[in-house]
C-alpha cells in the first residue's frame, strides 16, 4: 500500500490484526486527491504537528545552523565554517568530559541492571509482603533527581555525612573522613552510586516485565528434564528476557550520557573537571561563557554519540528470541 | 503498510498482576523452597529496603531537627527536639507557598495540554490512515532517542524570540513539549479498540472529532490516568529548562528555588529538607495510590524487542 497512492478512507483501520472486508478502494482522480480527503484529519492533528514542528523539529535544525556561528546571545554572530567542531575535537577538557560520561555509564548502567535484574528476580517470587518491597524499591525512582541529589551532598558530606558515620566509626572499613565529593579519586564514582540507587527500582520493574512474559511451561519441562535453578535461569530465563535486556540497556545509556542534574548540583563538575560531563561542560559553555555556537557543536557530537552507542547496542544485543 | 514499531506495547494486565500477585506456575526460578533459602531471599530484600529508604528518611528526619543538631555527632535518626519551625519557615518566609502555587500552576497546565494533544495524534495514528501517516510517527517516535537536554540551546534562543523566556507561559510550551512517549503509549491503547464500534460511529455520521471525544476517549481512560500521572510528574521535577529561563525570583518553580536555595544556605540542611519534602511529598502520595498506573505505563514497550 503506497503512501501517495493509497485512498485515505475515513474508516479504514491500519494494524495487523484480521481487518473487516473493505469496499474497493475507489482510484484516486488526482495526486491530491489522498491529501484532500484526509484533510479532516490533518486539521485534528494539527495543534500537536504545530508544536512538535515548533519546539522540536526547528531546534534540532536551528542546532546544526548555529553549530557553525559563533553565536551569543548578544553581538552579532559571524560565520565560522566549522571551527566549532575542529575546537571541540581539540578541547582537552571535552575529551575529559567525553572520558567521565563513558566511565559514568559504564559502572551506572551494568550496575543498575544487575541489581535491578536481581531485584526482580526476588520479588517475583511468590513470597508474603513483596508488593511491599516493591513499593519501597520504587520509592527512588518517584523522587525527584534534584531532591535526591541534595540528600546525597549531604550523606557524603566530610564532617557529620552519614556514610563517613557508617564506614568509619561504625564498621572501622577506612581509617578517617573522606571528602566524597571534592576529591578528584572519588567524585565520579560517588555520582555513579547515585546514579545506580536511583536507577535499580526503574529497571526491576521492566525486567518484572519481561519475567512475566516467559511461558511458565518451559520451566516446568526443563524441571522434568532435571534442570537445576541455576541453569534454568541462564538457559530459559536470559535467553528469553533478551529483547528486555536490550530495552534496558537502551534506554539506561541514553540516560546515562544525558547524566546533568546529579553532577551540576552534586559538584558542579568539578573538582578539577573531574566529574565534568558532556551534558554539564556543554550547558556551562552555552550558558555560563555564552558560546551558544560551540554547544550546539557540542550537542550534535553528542547526538551522534548517543545514536552510535544505542545501533551498537541493539546491534549486539538483537538476536530473534526462539520458543 | 504496517506501522507497528518493533518495540511492542506489553503486557496491560501487569498492572493487575503488581496488584493481585502472580499465579503460582508463573513464579519458576525457585521452584523448592529450602528454609534457608527464604530466609537469605528476606534477608536480601530488606537489605535492599534500607539501603533504598534510608537516605529517604534520614531526609525527613533532618528537616524536623532544629538547625543546631544538624551536625550533630553521632548523627541521629530520630530528632531530639522535633521541631516543625523549619516547614513554617520554608513555607512563609522562604516563599515555598509560592514556588508551590507555581509548580502546580505550570505542571497542571502542561499535563492537560499534553494529554488533549497526544492522545489526539494517537488516536489519529492508530484509527485513520492518511498520507504521511508513517513518517511523521517515525519522526515524532525517532525524538525519543533525541535526549531532551541536547536541544536546550537552539529551544533557548527559539524562547528568547518568542518572548517565552521569564515565565511560566514558557514553562508550559517546554513541558508540552514532551509528549512522544504518550503518543506511542497511547496509539497502543487506542489500537486494541474494536474496530466495529468506529464503523458504527461512522454509520450514524459521528466525524473525527466526536468519534474521539465521545466513543474513543472514553475507552482509554486507564492509559489515560496513567499518562496523566507521567506528565505531571515530570512537570513537577522538571529542573534544568526552569533554571535556565528563569530569572525572576517570584517565578521560580520548586525544584528551582531549591536550589538556589541550598546554593545560598547551604549548611541549613533543615530548612532545604524542609523544603525538599514540600515538593516530594505530593509525587510519593501520588505514587502510592495511583502505583498500579505507574507500572502499567513504565513496563510499556519493554518485552517485545
Amino acid at each position: 500500500m503506497g503512501l501517495n497512492t493509497a485512498p485515505a478512507s475515513v474508516s479504514t483501520r491500519l494494524s495487523s490484526k484480521p481487518k473487516l472486508e473493505r469496499p474497493p478502494a475507489p482510484i484516486a482522480r488526482s495526486r491530491w486527491e489522498p491529501f484532500k480527503k484526509a484533510l479532516p484529519i490533518y486539521l485534528f492533528i494539527a495543534p500537536g504537528v504545530i508544536l512538535f514542528l515548533v519546539w522540536t523539529v526547528y531546534p534540532l535544525i536551528n542546532m546544526f545552523v548555529m553549530s557553525f556561528f559563533q553565536w551569543n546571545l548578544i553581538k552579532p554572530s559571524p560565520f565560522v565554517g566549522l571551527d566549532n567542531y575542529t575546537r571541540a575535537f581539540g578541547d582537552e577538557i571535552f575529551w575529559q568530559a567525553l572520558r567521565n560520561t563513558i566511565m559514568y555509564a559504564v559502572i551506572s548502567v551494568p550496575g543498575q541492571l544487575i541489581f535491578g535484574l536481581g531485584v526482580a528476580l526476588l520479588v517475583n517470587q511468590k513470597l508474603p509482603f513483596r508488593s511491599f518491597f516493591r513499593t519501597m524499591f520504587y520509592l527512588p525512582v518517584v523522587s525527584s533527581w534534584l531532591v535526591v541529589s541534595l540528600i546525597f551532598v549531604y550523606l557524603y558530606n566530610s564532617q557529620a555525612g552519614l556514610l563517613n558515620y557508617l564506614l568509619k566509626d561504625i564498621l572501622h572499613i577506612i581509617p578517617s573522613y573522606q571528602a566524597w565529593l571534592q576529591n578528584p579519586v572519588t567524585a565520579l564514582f560517588a555520582i555513579c552510586v547515585l546514579g545506580i540507587w536511583k536507577g535499580v527500582g526503574w529497571t526491576m520493574v521492566i525486567f518484572l516485565a519481561g519475567l512475566q512474559s516467559v511461558p511458565p511451561t518451559l520451566y516446568e519441562s526443563a524441571a522434568i528434564d532435571g534442570a537445576n535453578t541455576w541453569k534454568r535461569f541462564w538457559h530459559i530465563t536470559l535467553p528469553l528476557i533478551r529483547p528486555t535486556v536490550l530495552f534496558a540497556t537502551v534506554m539506561l545509556s541514553i540516560g546515562a550520557f544525558n547524566v546533568f542534574i546529579q553532577v551540576y548540583v552534586m559538584t558542579g563538575g568539578g573538582p578539577q573537571h573531574s566529574t565534568e560531563t558532556l551534558m554539564t561542560y556543554m550547558y556551562s559553555e552555552a550558558f555560563k561563557f555564552l558560546d551558544l555556537g560551540y554547544g550546539a557543536a557540542l550537542s550534535w557530537i553528542f547526538t551522534a554519540g548517543i545514536f552510535i552507542v544505542s545501533i551498537l547496542e541493539i546491534k549486539f544485543l538483537r538476536r530473534p528470541v526462539e520458543y | 503498510m504496517q506501522v507497528r514499531p518493533k518495540i511492542l506495547l506489553t503486557t496491560a494486565s501487569l498492572s493487575n498482576r503488581w496488584r493481585k500477585g502472580f499465579k503460582k506456575s508463573e513464579v519458576a526460578v525457585i521452584d523448592r523452597r529450602h528454609p534457608l533459602l527464604i530466609v537469605a531471599i528476606y534477608l536480601i530484600l530488606i537489605f535492599w529496603t534500607v539501603i533504598s529508604v534510608v537516605p529517604l528518611l534520614y531526609m525527613v528526619s533532618t528537616a524536623f531537627k532544629p538547625n543546631q543538631y544538624i551536625f550533630e555527632f553521632p548523627p541521629k535518626f530520630i530528632p531530639e527536639n522535633p521541631t516543625t519551625a523549619n516547614f513554617e519557615r520554608a513555607w512563609n518566609s522562604e516563599n515555598f507557598g509560592l514556588y508551590f502555587s507555581n509548580s502546580l500552576v505550570v505542571s497542571v497546565a502542561a499535563t492537560v495540554i499534553i494529554l488533549v494533544l497526544s492522545s489526539m495524534m494517537a488516536f489519529a495514528f492508530a484509527r485513520y490512515s492518511f498520507p504521511g501517516r508513517t513518517i511523521l510517527f517515525y519522526s515524532i517516535l525517532g525524538t525519543m532517542m533525541v535526549p531532551g537536554l541536547v536541544l536546550i540551546i537552539p529551544q533557548f534562543v527559539l524562547a528568547k524570540n518568542l518572548l517565552l523566556l521569564n515565565s511560566l507561559h514558557g514553562l508550559v510550551v517546554a513541558y508540552s513539549a514532551n509528549s512522544a512517549v504518550n503518543i506511542f503509549f497511547l496509539r497502543g491503547s487506542f489500537e486494541e479498540i474494536p474496530q466495529d464500534l468506529q464503523d458504527a460511529a461512522a454509520i450514524d455520521g459521528a466525524g473525527i472529532w466526536s468519534t474521539f471525544w465521545r466513543i474513543m476517549l472514553p475507552l482509554v481512560k486507564p492509559a489515560l490516568a496513567a499518562m496523566a500521572i507521567f506528565s505531571f510528574m515530570g512537570a513537577w521535577d522538571e529542573f534544568t529548562w526552569a533554571l535556565t529561563s528563569i530569572q525572576d525570583e517570584k517565578l521560580r518553580t520548586l525544584p528551582v528555588a531549591l536550589r538556589l536555595f541550598q546554593q545560598s544556605h547551604g549548611t541549613q540542611w533543615g530548612l532545604v529538607f524542609a523544603g525538599s519534602l514540600i515538593a516530594i511529598v505530593p509525587v510519593i502520595i501520588v505514587f502510592l495510590i495511583f502505583q498500579r498506573y505507574f507500572i502499567q505505563g513504565i513496563s510499556a514497550g519493554a518485552v517485545k524487542g
